[in-house]
């Protein structure tokens, strides 16, 4: 009897942790929920300026601060701008932003770690030295350094933080990397005669994928948060231009005289695409360190 | 131990001296002309500008005037603000003391509560721990900015508790005013500082020489100053560490929401009207910050954790 039941249950379970979408498996309803959120978030930043009812600049100052009203389902911002509008809009800029910076830094912080891991020797030594001075900049102090020397920029401000987060990741990529590269089928493929950089590419990058998929989640989550700030101290995307963090910081004027809209509704928007990300990110994390499934 | 502080020490030097040479480096890249700044767009005669090049070493190449500005900076002077006509030093010192404050502030915050949740979240199961949980998800997720325009609109404006701008008066003025901004600042980093502590505590908690002294019917204040707390210290200190210093950067983005004269605020104004002397000076003073604070992390947690010196003299 129990031979019967036992192998039903296993099926089960393997059935259970199969089920899901593709690439979220293991992840739980709360990662798909979160899933589900950034990927209404990211579809709002490619439609936004489509779908917004009005034009985002469009100033009318005498409903400065006027609540909603007829299609203004937000009502308008304190230089009587349609809020809606400026909302889906300015999802571009924090959405896209983000997603440059951590694809940038992962791509660099990867080809680095594997290198450094491959090579090992004078390299790596000079690379890690290299990144071990930049892990003194905290990514915001870059991005404002970057700010003074090429001007106050969306681009500046997503080229600096590449740069700061870099090393973040080849640091943990090469502890996986280094670790890959001991493993016997590695030498294996060496004794084969392949030569390395197939055997990164095809080999290796795909063992340690789960991980760069985590990490890139869970930066994509920081960037968004730090590029925000770096718009909300005026060093990134530049007013009159619609963006959440400029938003945040144009409301302030709204919050100190008792109109707060503007900027809650921004930073709501903001807080709720990082929770989900974090969320997500960490779900990935731990899936990658449970090991390939 | 002595040998790790000193390799530590050593480790410092070069890293400051390289992130000097960084921001040196990278500032000199920048396009735009010293002397026009200065003669504010008159055209001055060739002798003029020999001399103005002189008086700021604009003549000399680019190493030579690096190891001035290195040689100034060591001894507290930054050079001019060509824009203000300004000692940089008089303005970062002005500064500094608001940026110190709100960063200590922050600090005092993160570790009391912080650690204090944590611990109680630990020791009560049940109804206090899920609200301290539910408390630290919330404001983890609130980055310095957002908790600002939020802390502004409750405290500030709906209840007038607190001022929302400006530095304020003597020690007690000081406070008052630098209380929202040290509670926006220290938010994330006390519900990160408050979770590793729930983590650690519990951890230790379930030990079996914890099991064993409780059952042995020590005061279970003694069990957890001394078996508990003392392990449970080595992650707490790694956190409250590293998010500590994350602090010093974070506060010029709080110090622009609360409108304070902060180092931070004045480095972004600075970066706005391309005062390059300025920028490196207050770039240099943050680093130096960041770093020196990382390294007294460093040499705590191998006070803390023997297992990292044995390390050190096994190799």
């Amino acid at each position: 009897m129990s031979t019967v039941v036992a192998p039903t249950v296993t099926t089960e379970a393997v059935a259970r942790r199969r089920r899901g979408i593709p690439g979220l498996r293991g992840t739980g309803w709360v990662g798909h929920v979160c899933a589900g959120v950034i990927v209404f978030a990211v579809l709002i930043a490619v439609v936004g300026p489509s779908i917004a009812p009005h034009d985002p600049n469009f100033v009318q100052l005498q409903y400065a601060f006027v609540g909603p009203t007829g299609d203004h389902y937000l009502g308008f911002d304190g230089r009587g701008r349609d809020l809606l509008s400026r909302l889906l809009v300015g999802a571009q800029t924090a959405v896209f932003g983000a997603i440059a910076v951590s694809m940038i830094s992962v791509a660099t912080g990867t080809v680095l770690a594997i290198t450094s891991a491959w090579r090992r020797g004078f390299f790596d030594t000079v690379t890690g030295g290299f990144l071990d001075v930049l892990f003194a900049f905290p990514g915001l102090l870059i991005a404002v350094m970057a700010a003074a020397v090429f001007g106050p920029s969306l681009q500046t401000a997503v080229i600096a933080l590449s740069i700061a987060y870099t090393p973040y990741i080849a640091r943990v990529l090469r502890g996986a990397a280094l670790r890959e590269r001991a493993q016997a089928y590695i030498s294996a493929l060496e004794v084969q005669g392949l030569s390395a950089i197939p055997i990164c590419l095809r080999h290796l990058v795909p063992n340690i994928f789960g991980l760069v998929v985590a990490q890139g989640t869970i930066l994509f989550g920081y960037a968004m948060v730090d590029l925000a700030a770096i718009s909300f101290i005026g060093l990134g995307v530049q007013s009159p231009q619609a963006d959440w963090g400029v938003m945040v910081s144009e409301g302030r004027t709204g919050v100190l005289t008792g109109y707060p809209m503007e900027s809650l509704s921004a930073g709501l928007c903001i807080v709720v695409v990082v929770v989900a990300v974090n969320l997500l990110g960490e779900r990935f994390a731990e899936r990658a360190q449970a090991g390939p499934s | 131990m002595l040998r790790f502080i000193v390799k530590r020490l050593v480790t410092l030097v070069l890293t400051l001296l390289a992130s000097s040479f960084v921001i040196y480096a990278s500032l000199y890249l920048a396009p735009g002309n010293p002397i026009a700044t200065l003669t504010g767009g008159r055209t001055p005669s060739p002798e003029a500008i020999a001399i103005l090049e002189h008086r700021y070493h604009l003549d000399e190449p680019f190493l030579v005037r690096y190891w001035l500005w290195l040689k100034a900076a060591l001894t507290g002077d930054f050079g001019v603000s060509i824009p203000h006509r300004q000692e940089v030093s008089d303005i970062i010192s002005q500064r500094a003391t608001v940026t110190l404050g709100l960063v200590l502030y922050a600090s005092l915050l993160i570790l009391t509560f912080g650690i204090g949740l944590g611990i109680l979240a630990a020791l009560r199961p049940g109804a206090t721990d899920t609200s301290v949980i539910v408390a630290t998800t919330i404001s983890a997720a609130l980055p310095a900015f957002v908790a600002a325009i939020i802390l502004l609109l409750v405290f500030a404006v709906n209840l007038g508790w607190f001022p929302a701008t400006g530095e304020g008066e003597g020690v007690l003025g000081r406070i008052e005013h630098l209380t929202l901004p040290a509670i926006a600042l220290a938010m994330t980093s006390m519900a990160l500082v408050g979770r590793v502590t729930r983590a650690a505590v519990r951890e230790e908690l379930g030990r079996e020489h914890v099991q064993t002294a409780v059952s042995r019917g020590i005061p279970f204040r003694l069990v957890l100053r001394r078996h508990v707390l003392r392990n449970a210290a080595i992650p707490i200190t790694t956190i409250a560490g590293l998010t500590i210093a994350s602090l010093i950067a974070i506060s010029a983005v709080v110090e622009r929401a609360f409108n304070l004269n902060g180092l931070g605020a004045y480095l972004v104004e600075a970066a706005q009207s391309k005062d390059f002397a300025v920028v490196q000076g207050i770039s240099l003073v943050l680093v130096a910050a960041f770093v020196i604070t990382n390294m007294v992390v460093d040499i705590l947690y191998a006070l803390l954790d023997p297992r990292v010196t044995l390390g050190e003299k096994a190799k």
